[in-house]
């Protein structure tokens, strides 16, 4: 199960939204080992893709090398499909590298850059299985 | 030349949970050799064919090294290489 705050679930649609229809990227660190994810860290996209996403070499090892100093770590990855469901593809499942991170999807097909419903959901993605899993959403 | 390679979570298990660990060689294509030699298994989840893998970032001393020499980029005696694993994916 993954909880997090309406605050952060919030930041994340917006980021999505604001980049519809291209797919948005980005990380919620946390403390190590507490599962809780607390800073919201959006990522530029540098494919600037509606159909691929990828965090620029040199952004990914500032993160890694901020998250380390902070004694954090990706507890959430999160990611948008634009013209399809929150549910892991193929490609997101060949690149899934953090078997303790929670992969968070936000569709944004329904409507685009516009507010309305959206579709979130969260997975475990460990040895190239996918197990969607409860996502419980905090008042802040 | 003996250099430093710092290995992200997902490699650990092929280092005893090791976040740092040493290695060597004259070029990063013997440094992932002789890792492969000291933690049999790691070798193919950075290169394949010759060629680092699409889903791995590997720095030299913080520089991507896509944008070095690639394998045949030349390390220095307490050289840092930090692999990572690419954060990418797509619908």
């Amino acid at each position: 199960m993954l909880e997090i705050s309406q605050e952060l679930v919030d930041q994340i649609v917006d980021h999505a939204r604001r980049d519809h229809p291209d797919e948005a990227c980005g990380v919620i660190a946390g403390p190590v080992g507490s599962d809780t994810p607390t800073r919201f860290i959006p990522m530029l996209n540098a494919a600037m893709s509606p159909t691929f996403y990828e965090f620029d070499s040199a952004d990914l090892l500032k993160l890694y090398r901020e998250m380390d100093r902070n004694d954090e770590e990706p507890i959430v990855v999160y990611h948008s499909h634009t013209a399809t469901q929150a549910y892991p593809s193929r490609t997101d499942v060949s690149y899934a590298s953090e078997p303790n991170a929670h992969y968070l999807l936000v569709s944004t097909r329904e409507t685009g850059n516009e507010d309305g419903p959206y579709e979130l959901r969260s997975y475990r993605i460990v040895d190239g299985e996918i197990t969607e899993e409860e996502v419980r959403i905090s008042e802040s | 030349m003996s250099v430093e390679v710092e290995i992200p979570t997902i490699l650990r298990p092929y280092t005893d949970g090791a976040r740092v660990v040493s290695s060597s060689g004259d070029t990063l294509a013997d440094v992932v050799t002789t890792l492969e030699s000291a933690h049999p298994g790691i070798g193919e989840r950075l290169v394949a064919d010759g060629q680092l893998l699409r889903f791995v970032n590997v720095y030299l001393n913080d520089e991507d090294v896509r944008f070095l020499g690639g394998l045949q980029t030349a390390v220095s005696d307490g050289d840092t290489v930090t692999i990572l694993p690419a954060v990418a994916g797509g619908c």
